[in-house]
């Protein structure tokens, strides 16, 4: 049996984002794409299960940016057996979540795993997460801001984070679909070397797909937050801007 | 065309959070400019006397013993089921831990639109608008809401709960739980609350908060120096925490804590809508961060565009440290 993991690529926000002439998408051109952080903890966790249980895991993605290559290459070296790409006529677009779902749900049914991870959510899923759309589509029991798995007979238990550090334990029938917030460890990381080494010696499956109508997410336009003009800049040395912090709190009887 | 509005109320062992009331107060306003209702979904087992006090035109009640810990399953099927019965125009869901796993699940399979992260929903020359926060909460995006159905998920703390005037609901509908409750394929088996903490940072006056620029763990003395020269406690963004530098006590925001601090000085975080979420209403916010477009300066009172440690030390050589 297989965990299968489903990693995507999204635009680094620690960047500078241009959004693009058309007003509806990023500048595309300008964008640093990095591996979803949440997908990071997902492939951590799946790890986490081999160990203890034995099961392959195989990443998936969908290659909308071209470079998806280095990221299943980086999961190879870190662990995974396969490695499966999806490719068509969609390089540089983005894909609303139901897209991405509709074209990874036949395939992640082919694979027929045990377990699907993804990240609990990605900085450009305008309409809504992945693994409860997934889980829809498949009709598999699915949850989300999952932070720890134990893998039963049939079952998977889950500890599912609420808010304030309050936890909820849940058990789903397997197959089904996760969304992780945090692995039990932090990702680990993977020298630059062995991942060349995964280059070489192992192969990317390819799997050709129709580019889904009605692929964008539906939206009139994109724009930057309005600075809410609250923040008084500080600026100077950081000595003037220390001297100047000071003050204000000593005016407010803070210090 | 069905114009009225149904919201998926959170409760949590009897108790409704405060998203909820969010939720229903931007859908009687919302409702109000059409002439329509609103109907409240109360889902849960032996919480009649909890739907008496939701302040929705309809309070529609199931009652199921897979209903009383949240289940994902089980609240998505009723939901669905609801949907499909009643017919609303918009449904409206907290974007919250538990309303993640029924937003997207149900939309999906009601075949509606779905627009998360909504921070604002509004009429702009006669179309009704929901904006999305998207990228960090580096970028908005604004999107259509026609006539047809739709699924909103709303951020918690976008809206206020003072809007849901507590008027006793008109009326309670007590409705027959879907026959796949019965069989359902997801248990919840527990649920926990955390361990008293060391420090109680929702108690804190003044807080020095520090998120990934520290780079770390052992840059963490920095913070606690000033914190102490401060008479400052510790807090974190998520990534500390899961990295296991500080404990989940010290974490604010979404999954975190709420705190409402008179200083909070926030070092090297970015502001990610879950990190603001547990922070936006402290009194005073002063943030230093390398990034002049890091949202954390939307809310800051004062920003400081510089290295978080050039400013730490010269803090702490004032401090006498
Ligand atoms: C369901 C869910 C719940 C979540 N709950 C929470 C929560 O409760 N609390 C929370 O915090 N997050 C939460 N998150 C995570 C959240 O989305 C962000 O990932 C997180 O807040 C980012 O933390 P950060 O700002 O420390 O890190 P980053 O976003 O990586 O930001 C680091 C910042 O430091 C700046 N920086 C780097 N070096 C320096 C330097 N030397 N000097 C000055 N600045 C520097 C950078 O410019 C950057 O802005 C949650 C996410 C999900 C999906």
């Amino acid at each position: 049996m297989t965990l299968a993991v489903i990693l995507k690529q999204v635009p680094d926000v620690v960047e500078e984002l241009a959004i693009a002439p058309s007003g509806t998408d990023l500048d595309r051109d300008s964008v640093s794409y990095v591996v979803n952080e949440f997908d990071e903890h997902a492939l951590e966790e799946a790890l986490l299960l081999r160990e203890a249980t034995g099961e392959d895991v195989v990443v998936v993605g969908v290659d909308t940016t071209g470079e998806l290559d280095q990221a299943l290459y980086t999961a190879l070296a870190k662990g995974a057996q396969r490695a499966v790409k999806l490719v068509g006529d969609f390089e540089g677009s983005w894909l609303s979540t139901r897209a991405l779902a509709g074209l990874l749900a036949p395939v992640i049914r082919e694979l027929s795993p045990r377990l699907v991870l993804t990240g609990v959510q990605a900085p450009d899923d305008l309409d809504g997460q992945l693994a409860p759309t997934l889980g829809a589509l498949l009709d598999w029991p699915h949850t989300g801001v999952v932070v720890g798995t134990e893998l039963a007979d049939g079952v998977v238990r889950v500890r599912k984070e609420l808010w304030g550090g309050i936890m909820l334990d849940l058990e789903l029938a397997t197959p089904a679909v996760l969304g992780i917030q945090a692995a039990r460890a932090t990702p680990r990381y993977v020298p630059v070397g062995r991942v060349r080494q995964a280059m070489r010696e192992s192969t990317i499956e390819e799997v050709e797909v129709e580019t889904p109508v009605e692929s964008a997410p539906k939206l009139s336009r994109l724009r930057a937050p309005e600075a809410a003009g609250r923040a008084e800049m500080l600026t100077g040395s950081p000595s003037d801007v220390a001297e100047r912090i000071l003050e204000i709190l000593r005016a407010r009887g803070l210090y | 065309m069905a114009e009225h509005i149904l919201v998926l109320a959170e409760q949590l062992e009897g108790q409704l959070t405060d998203v909820t009331l969010e939720l229903i107060g931007v859908a009687r306003r919302l409702a109000a400019s059409r002439g329509s209702g609103v109907d409240a979904l109360v889902l849960g087992d032996g919480v009649s006397s909890l739907a008496a006090t939701v302040p929705a035109d309809r309070t529609l009640l199931m009652e199921h013993p897979a209903l009383r810990l949240f289940n994902p399953e089980a609240a998505q099927r009723a939901l669905e089921a609801v949907a499909r019965e009643t017919s609303p125009w918009l449904v409206l869901v907290p974007n919250t831990s538990l309303g993640m796993d029924v937003a997207a699940a149900v939309a999906t399979r009601l075949g509606w639109p779905l627009v998360a992260y909504c921070q604002a929903i509004e009429e702009r020359d006669g179309q009704l608008v929901a904006t999305s926060q998207l990228f960090g909460g580096k970028i908005l995006a604004d999107c259509p809401v026609g006539t047809d159905h739709a699924v909103l998920s709303v951020l918690a703390g976008a809206f206020s709960s003072e809007a849901a005037a507590p008027e006793p609901p008109a009326r309670i509908e007590r409705l027959t739980p879907p026959a796949e409750l019965d069989a359902l394929r997801v248990r919840a088996t527990g649920l926990e609350r955390p361990e008293a903490a060391d420090v109680d940072i929702t108690r804190a006056e003044k807080i020095v908060a520090v998120g990934r620029g520290i780079e770390s763990k052992d840059n963490l003395e920095l913070a606690e120096e000033l914190a102490e020269g401060l008479g400052a406690v510790v807090a974190a963004s998520r990534p500390l925490v899961d990295a296991g530098w500080l404990p989940r006590s010290r974490q604010v925001g979404k999954s975190g804590l709420k705190v409402k601090p008179r200083l909070y000085l926030a070092l090297g975080i970015s502001g990610a809508p879950e990190h603001l979420e547990g922070m936006r209403d402290a009194e005073l916010i002063i943030a230093v961060n390398k990034d002049p477009k890091a949202p954390i300066f939307d809310v800051a009172h004062y920003g400081v565009v510089a290295d978080l440690f050039d400013v730490a030390e010269a803090l702490q050589e004032r401090l006498g440290g």
